[in-house]
């Protein structure tokens, strides 16, 4: 695989580079520490400098409005996009136009009119349900809300939780069993507007991440048209399987990115600090720590971008997203712990922005598939598709 | 732990805001009709935590109010957007001191 960077690409990354250091950081210096959005006038500014760029709605295929750039470069952005505080789960604050419902794309023209072009045009927000208390990792089992049908309608009951956004969304898609006889193929997807009777945010679930955090939903004989199933009905988990699956390329390519710039700091930081009359990065304690960031990046990177690199070019890449997304994620957490230990008491504290680095994280070894999750499908790939 | 607020209310004097911690955390601002007027937090960048909070209030409290209380919490941020999301759910609105906030940016909950 070839890694050099075409004349465009280094274009491209030296205007994120540039656009992450002169805009979004200096905002930082005045916010919250575990802040996660900006005053609406400064993302309408900051939004009309991304759609200057072309870059904005970043993972909006061209066809809809969006960039046409190839996943390589788009793992290439998601590494200097994160490169601040907010960077893991608030990547420039949302000002490449933000998270998008891969599945949506995929919606019949009448609802792609109601739902996704809204969407797009960043007038709506829609939250994705799939998660629920009896487990996320393997929804096809755990899922337990039902829907029936009535008539043109669907009831459903039952209960989602870790759902981000959805307190603040105007719709979402919300998986349900509607044939307890099948495994994956009894769940559908529905689009479930949030006004509608029966549907109630329960709680904001706190964990260590305070940006895009998670909610409880519960929904009492919500009723939804069937013209609301988005796919096939019993075919939920086959919508846009292809998408989301190169979505996951530039969530690892976040954490690589912010484990650049912790190892960054940690660099620096080892040469002015002295201690016993000598800088840091003279004890050889240091030098290995520094030598493992460096490993750790760029094996992740190098995985994120072999991913992306067989994606681009048409090849199977389910494999390859989930090494990608498992290493970025596990060596990204031991990256940003080390530069922590270099910092020392400055490390843990809100005047850095590595300790919130290292809650959120910790979270990315389980969110979008937990480590464990994404070794068996490299496991089930080594092994055959019969391994259960 | 509840979805809304259940710590003992105090008097906002300048006396119990300094007995107060330096730690993060949320609080309310209620009157002495038992109304909640104000809902803030102590984040990262507070001088002296949830005490310095308080004890600005206490100098010019708000909107008539008289009380105070206070949750310690790391999670100040998520908490806050629940307290808020609560109390808009309950009332229809939002406290009539926090003008800081965009209604936009508001959590539609329905505790229950």
């Amino acid at each position: 695989m070839d890694l050099t960077l075409s004349d465009e690409q280094k274009m491209i990354v030296d205007m994120v580079r540039r656009f992450v250091r002169e805009q979004i950081v200096p905002l930082e210096d005045k916010l919250d520490p575990d802040a996660d959005e900006l005053p609406p006038e400064d993302l309408q500014r900051l939004s009309k400098i991304t759609q200057d760029m072309g870059l904005y709605g970043l993972d909006t295929p061209p066809e809809y409005g969006g960039p046409d750039i190839d996943l390589v470069t788009r793992a290439l952005i998601s590494f200097e996009m994160s490169q601040h505080r907010a960077g893991l789960y608030a990547p420039c604050y949302g000002a490449f136009g933000g998270a998008r419902q891969a599945q949506l794309f995929e919606a019949t023209e009448e609802q792609k009119e109601k739902y996704l072009y809204p969407m797009l045009r960043g007038e709506k927000k829609v939250f994705f349900g799939l998660s629920e208390p009896s487990g996320g990792s393997d929804p096809a089992r755990a899922i337990q809300t039902r829907a029936v049908r009535d008539g043109d309608e669907w009831v459903i009951n039952g209960s989602k939780l870790w759902i981000s956004g959805a307190d603040r969304a105007d719709y979402g898609l919300v998986f349900a069993r509607t044939d307890p006889s099948k495994g994956r193929g009894g769940v559908t997807c529905f689009i479930v507007e949030t006004n509608w009777p029966g549907f109630h945010v329960r709680r904001v679930v706190h964990t260590l991440r305070s940006s895009r955090y998670a909610t409880e939903l519960q929904f009492e004989n919500l009723r939804v048209p069937h013209a609301n199933i988005l796919g096939e009905e019993g075919g939920g988990f086959s919508i846009a399987n292809d998408r989301l699956t190169r979505q996951r390329i530039p969530y690892a390519g976040e954490c690589v990115g912010v484990a650049i710039k912790a190892h960054e700091m940690a660099v620096e930081y080892a040469k002015i600090r002295e201690t016993f009359g000598a800088p840091l990065a003279s004890r050889q304690g240091i030098q290995w720590m520094l030598v493992e960031n460096e490993i750790d990046i760029r094996t992740a990177r190098w995985l994120v971008l072999e991913a992306a690199s067989k994606a681009d070019n048409g090849e199977p890449f389910r494999t390859e997203s989930a090494f990608a997304k498992l290493v970025a994620a596990e060596a990204s957490f031991r990256v940003v712990d080390r530069s922590m230990q270099i910092h020392g008491a400055l490390g843990v504290a809100k005047d850095l922005p590595l300790e919130r680095w290292f809650r959120e994280m910790r979270i990315r070894r389980i969110g979008e598939g937990p480590s464990e999750v994404q070794k068996h499908v490299i496991a089930r790939d080594i092994l055959g598709q019969s391994l259960r | 732990m509840s979805v809304r607020m259940t710590k003992p209310w105090q008097a906002l004097t300048p006396e119990a805001a300094r007995r107060l911690s330096g730690q993060l955390g949320v609080y309310e601002l209620g009157n002495d009709a038992g109304e909640i007027v104000y809902i803030g937090f102590a984040g990262g960048r507070s001088l002296h935590g949830l005490r310095g909070e308080i004890e600005r209030w206490a100098k010019e409290p708000p909107a008539g109010a008289t009380r105070f209380r206070v949750e310690v919490n790391t999670a100040y941020r998520t908490r806050h957007h629940e307290l808020v999301g609560a109390f808009r759910h309950d009332h229809g609105r939002l406290p009539v001191a926090n003008t800081d906030i965009d209604p936009a940016r508001v959590s539609n909950l329905s505790p229950g």
